[in-house]
């Protein structure tokens, strides 16, 4: 292999740059697209007779959908801004979306059968609110209005176009709006809230034209507090300041008058304070107290009644109307690995219209949303569906005590993915159903034949794309030899934890961590990185593989931290341990135990260093290598870069001896009037790097790249420059790069790009950076390339010395022996914003690499190395092309062809991973976002394997006709023979 | 492409007026996108499909959306000079810098970053379509004939009915001498390799 090499990389660089496309009939062979949506916060149902069932959706990743509501499917989906969350939503007219956006700033229309933006109306107003969106049956000249308050004024906006009929500001000192409610056939609203958290204030507007008929306040002394619920049309119910009294509120027809009840009048041995769930449902509402739901019935003039105390966990959908005067609700409690539905009339709390048990997934957790919708069956009796969102922020619809569908939207919220190899094949491990005998293949390779041939029926055609995307190869449980089947192990926002085969994206086994699930000792737990944990090879090849997620208690840095040990192949947790200490950093180390568990630093937010696995051995370790053990930290906010070394074991009260103080070896402190740090990037740690050496065609010379793990990359902005592109002029805005080596400290390269801001994307790999910033000069983005070379080693290059033994090139490589470097650099024009940037990686590091850049518009472009080489110029020479050096232009070329997304969009695209394959040409690229795309790329083509293209029925035939052709010439050769000896 | 002319959107084009001093905060950026029905019509985005088109400015700063007409606006937009890039599958737009001008409000400054071209008014064009697969090439001779297996295939044609002429055009005598010479090197004739052949 290892002379074969050379000859690839020949061919290899004497081809013109390659452009690695597909063929359209080639999409979905081994690339895979998912579409996710996120956690669903409001659901709308659209059931009319005519056309498709749907659900029109928002969700907490500001995105705005409508799914089939017979598969759970998506018909479209609009992806808003990170700043233009959905604050409210509903459907106009019976065919458009209207939904209220940017904190009640923005208001749109979009058409509900394709998606398209109607109209789109901004709404300002004096003061920051809350923002209600209440859509009104009222017409205005021929336009049906929606109700908005937002930002302290009233808007009725027309539902056709957009257009503001009137508004009305409610700069009343601090009130604050709680509901906005139209009783049914008025042609007023009213708006009611608290001001100055003891005033109760209702105002009753004109709905027509925005005139205030009735201005009425009412003070209670005790304060009010949290949310309300909406009893009647003109009664509500809310809590004292305490949480121990409830106020039952009346504003009927301008009369305010406030009942209070102790909740203790209605609960004997009420535990502490409660909280309102906010509700709308006729005479009924709920409070909790800890973890018990108590159901209170309002009769008459505000006298309040327990109907149920429910001790477990129990959800409330919203109130639904289903005739005249009749309100329904819906209730989701879980009875051990069941939830059950409930269905039950407002009115009347005894009666149950429906109660359904449905067999729930454990790995989903509790019911955390329901959604009710009803229909009318063919027997004029109802019948209820329930769109329930679970703790994982799974979406599910239930139907008639089945699921019909569940989309795994959990999946739209990725934090860390790690990959992890599938099982060996051998007995007793699982493999794929069937596998293809030899006629079948043959049969499969005839038909491809066929089609090469132009001479397979439509029929035929269908037949050998159906074979290609559903080879059974590619989705086995199993590892294969070229190592394109993986898992793909992600973590998300819910804290459960996904496997992913890269064969079709299908899920292998998901959980719900317990250690990242709300718990007594942790109240909001956060995943926040995924390591390999073991991963055995060799000696060790009988156990499964493991990974670590590190977690921590709540959002600030100084919480304690959670571990957990996650099996790769099964997902069961074998461990979990909440932790003593906070985790501000997880340096992976480079060794591992005799059962190939990883060592792990855990850096606390003390700066103390702790070590993982606690075991003598790894220990032993530590001891060995104590002197070897550096780390950094970076301090964004007051722009200190520091180093450290281990010192000494904690001299804390408790005996811990993997614990040890660090030593601060250098620190580098940035002018923060001038600097403040926008982005680091530091190497790949299992980055393969397959040769030092650059040989410069040109002058016959050697260059020694300059390869080190501690190199870390340091981009900062001019304070002001930190915020967005055109809030400030090119003179007073730099961007200065740093290349710092983190175990002595040493910069080793400064460079400063003046009238440049962030943000800066950055990727470091081998001996080079590559970074996106904006240059505001030319007001276009910008990309650089700085290359770090060796110059210490640069005498090596005499060939006779080399062979007497001369050289320098065994000497062990250390940050400490201050070797001499040269860096190059070199910056291009790039058309796009970025999202994130990384580059291939494979196993051996020989394949030459390509850039994978997400650019804004949700695509990932692969872009040549060799576009970003600082030895570009404008006119190289002969030997400088033969050698693969492209002309210098002004921009880098962007070849759509070169898009390994082809035609789709990885929606909200958050980060892109690299894996590497057995197979040296080959990479495999996970891009996740709010969607997943996976795809095998090769960055200078398949070299080392046949193409998916090749037709092994041609070979054969060929094989065949020359065998034959030699049969035929043998006998025509003998007869010949047998004819010259007769002559 | 030779149907440019014919625009998707028949819109009086005066009224594209680009930048107006808003309400109390900031500007209002008012622009249109045009994609011409002569594009697109044999790539997989449908001509004037609009509802995948996103308009953004500032690299995320504020994501919007095309109205059916192709009007878009941004509000509530500081003085200074922003960016704006359009993403829509199938087609390359150039980003755009547009000057917000405190002083002169209403006046126009645009630009396509690109190819430095001046804007009149805020219409935003593809520069080009993307075709982001191959075109795969359709069957011909010449594709197999080209193939490895091709090329062995006509050798063995060259050698089974070339050969026997050039050796027909040769001498008698020379070419029993050469024979002879086989022979006697021992050179395995590919008779002499098959089975049963080995007799002379």
């Amino acid at each position: 292999m290892a002379i074969t090499y050379p000859i690839f990389l020949f061919l290899i660089f004497s081809s013109l740059v390659p452009i690695l496309s597909l063929y359209e009939d080639q999409v979905g062979l081994t690339d895979w697209h998912q579409q996710y949506i996120g956690k669903v916060k409001q659901a709308v149902f659209h059931t009319h007779k005519t056309g498709r069932k749907r659900v029109v959706v928002s969700t907490e990743l500001n995105v705005i959908a409508t799914l089939d509501l017979r598969r759970g499917e998506i018909f479209w989906r609009h992806v808003l801004g990170s700043n233009d969350a959905v604050d409210g939503m509903d459907i106009a007219l019976g065919k458009y979306v209207i939904t209220l956006s940017s904190e009640g700033r923005v208001l749109r229309a979009w058409n509900l059968p394709d998606g398209q933006m109607v109209w789109e109306s901004s709404l300002h107003g004096p003061k920051h609110s809350k923002s209600l969106l209440l859509m009104t049956n009222l017409i205005i000249e021929r336009n049906n209005v929606v109700v908005i308050f937002s930002n302290g004024r009233l808007h009725a906006v027309s539902c056709v176009d957009g257009e503001v009929l009137w508004n009305k500001d409610f700069e009343a000192e601090s009130l604050e709006v709680q509901q906005v409610i139209q009783p049914a056939g008025s042609n007023f609203v009213y708006i009611v809230g608290f001001a100055a958290s003891s005033q109760f204030e209702m105002y009753q507007i004109n709905a027509r034209n925005g005139e205030l008929l009735k201005h009425e306040n009412a003070a209670f002394s005790g304060g009010f507090s949290g949310q309300v619920s909406l009893v009647s049309s003109e009664t509500l119910v809310a809590l004292d300041s305490t949480g121990l009294i409830l106020l039952v509120i009346s504003f009927h027809e301008g009369k305010i008058s406030i009942q209070h009840t102790p909740i203790s009048n209605l609960v004997e041995d009420a535990p502490g304070p409660a909280v309102i769930i906010p509700s709308s449902t006729m005479g009924l509402f709920a409070i909790r107290m800890n973890a018990v739901t108590i159901f209170i019935r309002v009769r008459g003039k505000g006298m309040l009644e327990v109907a149920e105390k429910v001790n477990r966990e129990t959800t409330i959908g919203n109130a639904l109307s289903i005739s005249e005067g009749q309100q329904v609700f819906a209730l989701v409690q879980h009875a051990g690995r069941d939830i059950r539905l409930t269905v039950k009339l407002a009115h009347d709390w005894d009666d149950d219209l429906l109660k359904e048990s449905i067999k729930m997934d454990q790995q989903r957790g509790l019911v955390h949303k329901v959604f009710l919708n009803n229909y009318v069956r063919t027997d004029r009796s109802h019948g209820f569906r329930a769109l329930i969102v679970m703790e994982d922020h799974s979406l599910l619809l239930l139907q008639q005590g089945t699921i019909v569908w569940s989309r795994e939207d959990g999946l739209a919220s990725i934090i860390d993915v790690t990959t992890s190899e599938l099982p060996v094949e051998r007995a007793g491990v699982s493999v794929a159903k069937f596998e293809l005998n030899l006629f079948e293949w043959l049969k499969g390779h005839m038909l491809k034949l066929k089609g090469t041939l132009m001479l397979a029926s439509p029929e035929d055609i269908a037949a050998i794309q159906y074979m290609r995307l559903q080879s059974s190869e590619k989705s086995k449980m199993t590892r294969d030899h070229n190592g394109f089947r993986k898992l793909i192990i992600v973590l998300t926002r819910a804290g459960k934890l996904f496997a992913l085969h890269t064969g079709d994206g299908r899920i292998v086994w998901s959980r719900l961590l317990q250690s990242l699930c709300k718990s007594e000792a942790c109240q909001h737990p956060i995943g926040l990185y995924l390591c390999p944990w073991q991963v055995p090879h060799h000696h060790a090849l009988n156990e499964n593989p493991f990974v670590l997620v590190v977690g921590r208690c709540f959002q600030s840095p100084d919480a304690l931290g959670v571990l957990s040990f996650v099996d790769s192949y099964t997902g069961k947790e074998l461990s979990s341990s909440n932790l003593d200490h906070s985790i501000a950093r997880v340096i992976p180390l480079p060794f591992t135990d005799s059962t190939e568990q990883r060592l792990h630093l855990l850096i606390d937010a003390d700066k103390k260093a702790h070590f993982y696995p606690k075991t003598p051995e790894a220990i032993g370790i530590v001891r060995r290598e104590f002197s070897n053990i550096y780390w950094y930290s970076v301090e964004d906010d007051n722009g200190i870069i520091k180093g450290y070394a281990l010192k000494s074991k904690c001299n804390s009260n408790v005996a811990d001896k993997f614990c040890f103080d660090a030593s601060e070896l250098w620190s580098i402190v940035l002018p923060s009037e001038s600097e403040k740090i926008i982005a680091t990037v530091t190497r790949k740690l299992n980055e393969a790097v397959h040769t030092q050496a650059k040989l410069i065609a040109a002058d016959q010379d050697v260059m020694y790249k300059y390869i080190s793990r501690n190199l870390l990359f340091v981009a900062t902005v001019a304070p002001k420059a930190s915020c967005e592109i055109g809030s400030i002029t090119p003179e007073e805005s730099w961007l200065v790069i740093y290349l710092i080596d983190t175990v002595t400290g040493r910069v080793l390269h400064r460079m400063t790009h003046h009238g440049s801001q962030g943000p800066v994307e950055a990727v470091f790999s081998e001996n080079w950076v590559v970074y996106h910033y904006f240059n505001l000069r030319a007001h276009r983005y910008e990309m650089s390339v700085i290359e770090i070379y060796d110059q210490s080693r640069a005498d090596n290059k005499d060939v006779w010395k080399l062979v007497v033994g001369k050289h320098n090139l065994t000497s062990p490589i250390s940050s400490y022996s201050r070797s001499e470097v040269v860096t190059k650099s070199q910056s291009y024009f790039f058309t796009h914003s970025l999202k994130a940037i990384d580059v291939t990686s494979t196993a051996k590091g020989i394949t030459s690499k390509q850039l994978l850049i997400g650019t804004i518009g949700d695509q990932v472009l692969a872009l040549d190395k060799r576009f970003l080489d600082p030895r570009r110029s404008a006119n190289p020479t002969q030997v400088e092309r033969e050698e693969g050096i492209i002309p210098l232009t002004d921009s880098l070329p962007i070849i759509p062809q070169s898009y390994i997304t082809h035609n789709l969009r990885v929606e909200g695209l958050q980060g892109i991973i690299t894996v590497p394959a057995k197979l040296e040409s080959t990479t495999l690229v996970f891009a996740y976002g709010l969607d997943l795309f996976f795809t095998h790329f090769a960055p200078t083509r398949t070299y080392d394997s046949l193409t998916e293209e090749f037709s092994y029925a041609l070979l054969l035939i060929t094989i065949v006709a020359l065998v034959a052709a030699i049969f035929v010439t043998w006998v025509l050769s003998r007869r010949k023979e047998l004819q010259d000896r007769w002559r | 492409m030779a149907s440019i002319a014919p625009l998707l959107l028949l819109v009086l084009l005066s009224t594209a007026l680009t930048i107006s001093s808003g309400s109390v905060d900031g500007f209002t950026i008012n622009g249109r996108v045009k994609i011409p029905q002569g594009m697109g019509t044999k790539g997989f985005v449908l001509p004037g499909k609009t509802s995948n088109v996103k308009v953004i400015l500032n690299g995320g700063q504020i994501v919007t959306y095309l109205r059916p007409d192709g009007y878009f606006s941004f509000q509530n937009i500081s003085a200074g000079t922003h960016l704006i890039e359009v993403t829509a599958i199938g087609y390359f737009f150039s980003p755009v810098r547009v000057d917000v001008s405190a002083r002169n409000p209403g006046k126009v400054q645009a630009a396509l970053t690109e190819n430095r071209r001046g804007l009149s008014e805020l219409v935003l064009e593809p520069l080009r379509e993307e075709q982001y697969f191959e075109i795969r090439e359709p069957f011909s001779i010449m594709n197999i004939v080209k193939s490895p297996m091709g090329l062995m295939v006509g050798f063995m044609l060259v050698v089974v009915f070339l050969m026997p002429k050039l050796v027909e055009n040769m001498d008698p005598e020379e070419m029993r001498r050469a024979q002879e010479e086989m022979r006697n090197q021992g050179v395995p004739s590919l008779a002499s390799l098959l089975p049963g052949g080995g007799r002379n």
